[in-house]
């Protein structure tokens, strides 16, 4: 058995979690099987532990089993004291009285965690009223007082709103004061920040670090993100499939990890340098947009107006054979509609996007049809996209079935076993369904489907969002390789800032629709000069906790508005610190910075950039 | 949720008018007439029996009085039945099935959310595969079958209640009708509130408000109960068209004086304005308890308001 005691460092007299040789089992129709293993660890008050480890290392299990909240078929064993008094064993009344009041809770999804049918102030004053017994008039005041501390804008009127009529973010904060709203000793957050865009990430951990200190609350933060640990957790706690490997002040298990386990998670979120520029210039251009703005209709009833939500405006930019770019910026930003508008997977508003030299918008459907043999997607759902009826060799194969279909049989199967080779998927999972396979594998057999047919733009809409870090590290791995064999040029969504930077040589920041900076990967990402890129730049967390702290206090508030009704003028300037009267007044023009179409849509750049 | 409730009313109102429409025209379309049934009339006697009741017009002429007619509350004169008016004879049987038909929905309601709901909390244990196997049964059993086995059993072995007929709104003969016209709805709500209550229950926001510390007793009633019934309100609307198409072979089965009698005679008969005005008459009532639960779906469902 391996005894932590709890660090002297935390100060915040004594554990009010421990944590000793608990062990959870699941009862499946398999047998028995374990998800947690022979955990013994403290958390002290005023002090953050930071648990991390992929999903199904058995993070959050264990602490959901600390709190009785198993499914039916888990088990528990071991022990779990609470302020000194055991929690495992406890009558469901006597839990009750702990859960909720002393230890608040936090899930990772803020928007399925919430009850749809309730208004915020509902369930905000239902916990405040069951617990501490308040009036219906003092809960709502203490109710309101949470939102404000909580930095939930127009708090009054949020109280009678539902969840859905709330952004993600704004859902995270309501779900985090109902966790603080009893003034809990404890608070679990079980991967708070995972849905969330990383501008919105980086003021939800701020917030967290607040509470916990102005509290001196202990908290128990579970997640995959390393960055987030590095901003606000005092010690680390590394996880692998279900033991807990390894445990320390954040600074030393970061900073000098003991276990090959702990450095190979570091490695996956390094910052790793863009791959060097390819001769883009040489290149000629595969594929152009030129002006192209996308509108969806929203449908208006027998008593509604009807409205357009313009989710792309005026992008115009060209790919060189061969390259890799980038599109980045929070939900919202119309990413996903410029990748489905470049397949001409939806109807233009306006512009045309250029494949070849041939305008998609002009091509009769058969003409189409046959150029879709050379465009293709991987998309964000791994196992969604793919379709459950169908085995591997059916879904990878289906491409040639459409486009070649005087193919041999033979033939065909080779194609196939070479392709799965391709993306490093044995020939045994031939016979699998999609069910049957891990996230990673999924995402493969998409990788596979798209590139069987050779094609010559390959679209990823956040193919790698769903993964775990290790497994995203690999995915990308792949798609680089696949890129050096065949020429492919590649245009990559992604929220992610840190992936982008270790695969695209150029990068597009959408906001709201519309483009704000366009630049090579190393320059954007070292001197940014848009100040939403700067934002967004900052935000990227960084797993080094002598300097994520300082940069997560830097967080600037505020979210997207509705692209219903998108701002006048600069779009981004609601949120923009450096903002002036002509922000307002007229959009910024589109400036060509410097060479490969490098450019920017800003009024103030370059008397911002010092020039 | 006044905005929602408008929206659907305004729904409701010309979703009737292409009923009345399509039946009238389907009636018209299929073969025979009221006169071709008995002995064969002359050409003389035939013509004035069509200028009388207006067939002899053409068709947007008679669709068009009979709308006319329709709006003054008017269902037109009976074919089949001489001396009678249409409305008259729907008022005569109309309250007995509407009150046989609300009753068996509100039976079913009552019986079958709740023991879907202890089903769901005994989920695994011997309630529960009872409840569900007694489920099964009702909804494979046909009406025609545990009517006449109910009669059995309750009237002529254990004399507790009547086994058919009608005096005079004496409740007692109803029981044995709602009942059989129940079970199937019943069980079919009982499973459907199960499999739905399940779903919910491994919801993360029940899980949330399990980690809040709210108790089983709140969690279940504020948090899990209502997202759990929308499929159950779902099904309400559909529901009604089989109460209604139910009640038909119940008041057969056990002799009760209501009008679907009147829908089948009518039918063979060819009595035009008899059908069309049972046939209104249902799809109004059907189309009026659709509303209901149209707009209790939008009471439970705050996102639905919206669409």
């Amino acid at each position: 058995m391996r005894s932590i005691p709890v660090s002297p460092e935390a100060g915040g007299g004594g554990a009010v979690l421990e944590l000793e040789r608990l062990a959870v089992t699941f009862a499946t129709a398999g047998g028995e099987v374990s998800a947690a293993t022979d955990v013994t660890l403290a958390v002290a008050g005023g002090e953050c532990l930071g648990v991390v480890g992929e999903s199904g290392a058995g993070k959050s299990q264990t602490f959901l089993a600390a709190l009785g909240l198993l499914a039916a078929n888990g088990r528990v064993r071991g022990s779990a004291r609470f302020q000194g008094g055991e929690l495992l064993g406890l009558a469901p009344a006597a839990l009750d009285r702990v859960r909720g009041a002393r230890i608040g809770v936090v899930f990772q999804d803020p928007l399925t965690s919430l009850t749809p049918h309730l208004t915020v102030g509902a369930q905000l004053t239902e916990v405040l009223r069951h617990h501490l017994q308040l009036t219906a008039a003092a809960a709502r005041r203490r109710a309101l007082t949470l939102l404000e501390r909580v930095q939930l804008s127009d708090a009054q009127r949020r109280l009678g709103q539902y969840p859905h009529e709330l952004s993600g973010g704004m859902r995270q904060r309501v779900m985090i004061a109902i966790a603080i709203a009893c003034g809990p000793a404890l608070l679990i957050a079980d991967e708070p920040t995972t849905a969330l865009d990383v501008t919105v990430q980086a003021q939800i951990l701020r917030l967290l670090a607040e509470l916990k200190r102005e509290r001196a609350m202990a908290m128990v933060l579970i997640t995959h993100d390393l960055g987030a640990v590095a901003g606000i957790a005092d010690r680390v706690a590394v996880m692998r499939a279900g033991r807990l490997i390894e445990t320390g002040p954040v600074a030393s298990v970061l900073g000098a990890p003991r276990e090959p386990y702990t450095r190979e998670l570091l490695r996956s979120v390094a910052p790793v340098s863009a791959p060097a520029s390819a001769p883009v210039a040489a290149a000629p251009v595969a594929l152009a947009l030129e002006e192209v703005s996308v509108a969806y209709p929203l449908r208006g009833g027998w008593l509604r107006r009807a409205a357009t939500l313009r989710a792309l405006s005026g992008v115009t930019l060209e790919l060189a054979a061969g390259e890799a770019l980038g599109v980045v910026g929070e939900s919202g930003g119309g990413k996903s509609t410029l990748a489905r508008a470049v397949l001409a997977l939806l109807p233009l508003a306006a512009g045309r996007v250029v494949w070849l030299g041939r305008s998609l918008g002009t091509l009769t459907p058969r003409e189409l049809r046959a150029a879709r043999a050379g465009l293709q997607m991987v998309f964000q759902d791994p196992l969604g996209s793919l379709d459950p009826r169908m085995t591997v060799e059916e879904i990878v194969g289906e491409p040639l079935a459409v486009h070649r279909p005087g193919l041999e049989p033979a033939a065909r199967r080779a194609a196939i076993a070479t392709m799965l080779e391709r993306v490093e998927l044995g020939t045994s999972l031939l016979g699998r369904y999609p069910h049957e396979l891990s996230g990673g594998q999924c995402q493969r057999v998409g990788i596979a489907r798209a590139m069987i047919l050779e094609p010559r733009l390959l679209v990823c809409d956040e193919p790698l969002s769903a993964l775990d870090g290790p497994t995203q590290r690999q995915i990308l791995a792949l798609l680089a390789g696949l890129r050096r064999e065949s020429a492919l040029t590649l245009l990559f969504v992604s929220h992610n800032l840190a992936l982008v930077r270790q695969l695209c040589e150029r990068v597009l920041v959408l906001y709201l629709g519309r483009m704000m900076e366009l630049g090579g990967t190393e320059q954007l990402y070292r001197e940014p000069r848009h100040p939403y890129t700067q934002e967004l730049i900052a935000a990227v967390p960084v797993a080094d906790p002598a300097i994520q702290p300082a940069r997560l206090a830097r967080a600037r508030p505020g979210e997207p508005p509705s692209p219903l009704a998108p701002p006048s003028g600069c779009v981004y300037r609601t949120r923009c610190p450096y903002a002036v009267a002509r922000c307002a007044e007229q959009v910024p023009a589109w400036e060509t910075v410097a060479e490969g179409g490098a450019g920017i849509a800003c009024h103030r750049w370059r008397e911002l950039s010092g020039a | 949720m006044l905005r929602y409730a408008l929206r659907r009313i305004a729904v409701t109102v010309p979703t009737l008018l292409v009923i009345i429409t399509l039946s009238f025209a389907l009636e018209r379309l299929a073969p025979g007439g009221p006169f071709d049934q008995e002995q064969t009339l002359t050409p003389a006697v035939r013509a004035n029996l069509d200028r009388l009741y207006g067939l002899d017009r053409p068709f947007l002429v008679q669709y068009g009085r009979y709308l006319e007619a329709l709006a003054h509350g008017d269902f037109g004169p009976s074919l089949s039945q001489r001396d009678f008016s249409v409305g008259e004879l729907i008022r005569q049987g109309l309250p007995l099935s509407v009150t046989i038909g609300l009753a068996a929905v509100l039976l079913a309601i009552l019986a079958g959310v709740p023991a879907g709901i202890l089903a769901a909390l005994a989920r695994g244990r011997a309630g529960d595969h009872a409840l569900t196997a007694l489920a099964g049964l009702g909804i494979a059993l046909p009406t025609f079958v545990t009517g006449p086995a109910l009669a059995l059993v309750f009237g002529l072995y254990l004399h507790w209640l009547p086994v058919a007929g009608w005096e005079r709104g004496a409740p007692r003969y109803l029981v044995l009708p709602v009942v059989t016209l129940a079970i199937p709805v019943a069980a079919y709500l009982a499973r459907l509130t199960r499999a739905s209550l399940l779903e919910v229950l491994r919801t993360h926001y029940v899980l949330s408000a399990r980690a809040r510390g709210l108790g089983a007793a709140r969690v279940l009633w504020h948090h899990a109960l209502k997202p759990a019934l929308l499929p159950v309100v779902s099904y309400l609307g559909p529901a009604m068209a089989f109460i209604v198409t139910g009640s038909l072979v119940i008041e057969t089965v056990f002799a009760l004086p209501g009008s679907g009698r009147y829908l089948v005679q009518g039918a063979i008969d060819r009595d035009y304005p008899l059908v069309l005005g049972m046939v209104i008459v249902y799809a109004a009532f059907t189309l009026t308890l659709n509303l209901a639960a149209d707009l209790l779906y939008g009471w439970l469902d705050p996102g639905a308001r919206h669409e």
